[in-house]
């Protein structure tokens, strides 16, 4: 595996009609990772996928799948499983399977079966006649088979039931491990991806607010709490604040030590991280190349 | 590959970081004698297959192992346990404690107490160790 990033997104925009949906964007993701893209509804969550995957070409900036345009001989390289996860109901498994490898020269037939098969997902069944966990099994498996290197996937657990979530991540990793590939999925359910996710991409409002390694991300996160009007020593950005009548909340992404003994500082979960950013979309703090 | 031989569980309410509980339950089982040296690890592959994490929380686990001694990685082949942290049983002492438990009861000591004298025993062992 290369240094090149599997994602890399460089000021990239996107618009429908005369409307932005996404402007100005950053992120790069490198290979091997999971990553999560996080965001409310309508931020622009499935732009950015449709741009990862080719589906949609940058109207302002850039968008590199290993190195390359999402283009052409770089295409079989990226799978995408949309969230309504569209398969033909009337045909079996063993057809779908076929299909797939009819439409993709690299398609690994036998690895789709015996993957279906230890998922226990029956080969003779109609699409229709499946769970929702199952057709999602598919539906990753397809992608899987395809060889691609980078999976993308559109809300993967929406509309499943929690064994079913537990068992498509269980998949989804396992092949992450044999195959070595490099995931971005989309959610807005932050609890369920702090398992599985050590990068995030997290959208607001057609911005990529903040972007990288989530440890490295929750470690230079702090909350730090203080009498009201005043500021804290040190050398932080503010992220997010609440002030009541006697003390100021800070939501803060530090850069070196926070001296002030009137300030408490605390450390964050993923998800107070998440949350503090959704709940101020203004601020955007997604790492920029140096020159630019 | 050979039979998995241990499985891992996860404590979500620990607070224990993910990778540090693997870790903590292959020295676990390596103290109890469960895992011996030779034996195969479970691959990242087959920790994800049951507990959906990340396949790189698993190999950060066995670095850490690797880098306490614990195991050594073979390319292709797997990870595997180097050494051996169970204690040989000791037939001796594990009847004198046996007889001294049985005092303790007849002298009308409940299981709280006896723990409570362990542990305090131990306390001022390990702190005659340390200045030594």
């Amino acid at each position: 595996m290369s240094g090149v990033p599997a994602l890399e997104v460089t000021g990239a925009g996107l618009r429908y009609g005369r409307t932005w949906a996404l402007r100005g964007c950053f992120a790069s993701v490198p290979q091997g990772r999971v990553a999560a893209l996080v965001g409310p509804n309508g931020a622009g969550k499935s732009s950015l996928m449709r741009l990862a995957v080719g589906l949609r070409r940058a109207d302002e900036g850039e968008v590199r799948v290993f190195g390359q345009p999402p283009r052409g001989a770089n295409l079989p390289r990226v799978a995408f499983v949309a969230q309504d996860k569209p398969l033909y109901p009337e045909l079996t498994v063993a057809e779908t399977i076929r299909a797939g490898a009819g439409l993709n020269p690299r398609f690994d037939v036998q690895g789709a079966r015996r993957r279906l098969d230890d998922l226990g997902v029956p080969r003779r069944k109609r699409i229709r006649q499946l769970s929702g966990g199952q057709r999602a099994q598919v539906a990753i498996t397809l992608a899987v088979a395809k060889r691609a290197d980078l999976v993308v996937l559109d809300e993967p657990l929406a509309n499943l039931d929690p064994l079913a979530r537990h068992e498509v991540m269980e998949g989804l990793m396992s092949a992450v491990a044999e195959r070595g590939l490099t995931v971005l999925l989309s959610s807005h359910v932050v609890a369920e991806l702090a398992e599985v996710c050590d990068h995030l991409i997290l959208v607001s409002r057609g911005r990529v607010q903040v972007a990288g390694d989530i440890e490295e991300l929750v470690s230079a996160h702090r909350l730090l709490v203080g009498p009201s009007g005043t500021t804290p020593a040190g050398s932080y950005d503010v992220i997010g604040r609440s002030d009541t009548e006697r003390q100021t909340t800070l939501l803060a992404r530090v850069r070196g030590p926070v001296h002030d003994p009137r300030w408490t500082t605390r450390e964050l979960s993923l998800e107070d991280m998440v949350l503090g950013y959704l709940r101020a979309p203004e601020a955007v703090l997604a790492p920029r190349p140096v020159a630019l | 590959m050979g039979a998995t031989l241990i499985e891992f569980s996860l404590d979500k309410r620990s607070g224990v970081a993910t990778y540090m509980q693997i870790v903590q339950q292959v020295e676990q089982a390596m103290r109890l004698g469960r895992l011996t040296p030779g034996d195969r690890l479970p691959t990242a592959a087959e920790v994800v297959g049951r507990l959906a994490i990340n396949p790189n929380t698993v190999l950060r686990a066995y670095r850490e192992l690797e880098s306490r001694g614990l195991v050594e990685p073979r390319p292709g082949l797997g990870t595997f346990v180097r050494r051996s942290l169970a204690r040989p049983r000791d037939p001796v002492l594990e009847q004198r404690l046996a007889a001294w438990v049985r005092e303790a009861r007849a002298a009308g000591l409940g299981p709280d107490d006896i723990r409570a004298l362990v542990e305090s025993a131990l306390a001022g062992g390990l702190a005659g160790e340390a200045t030594a």
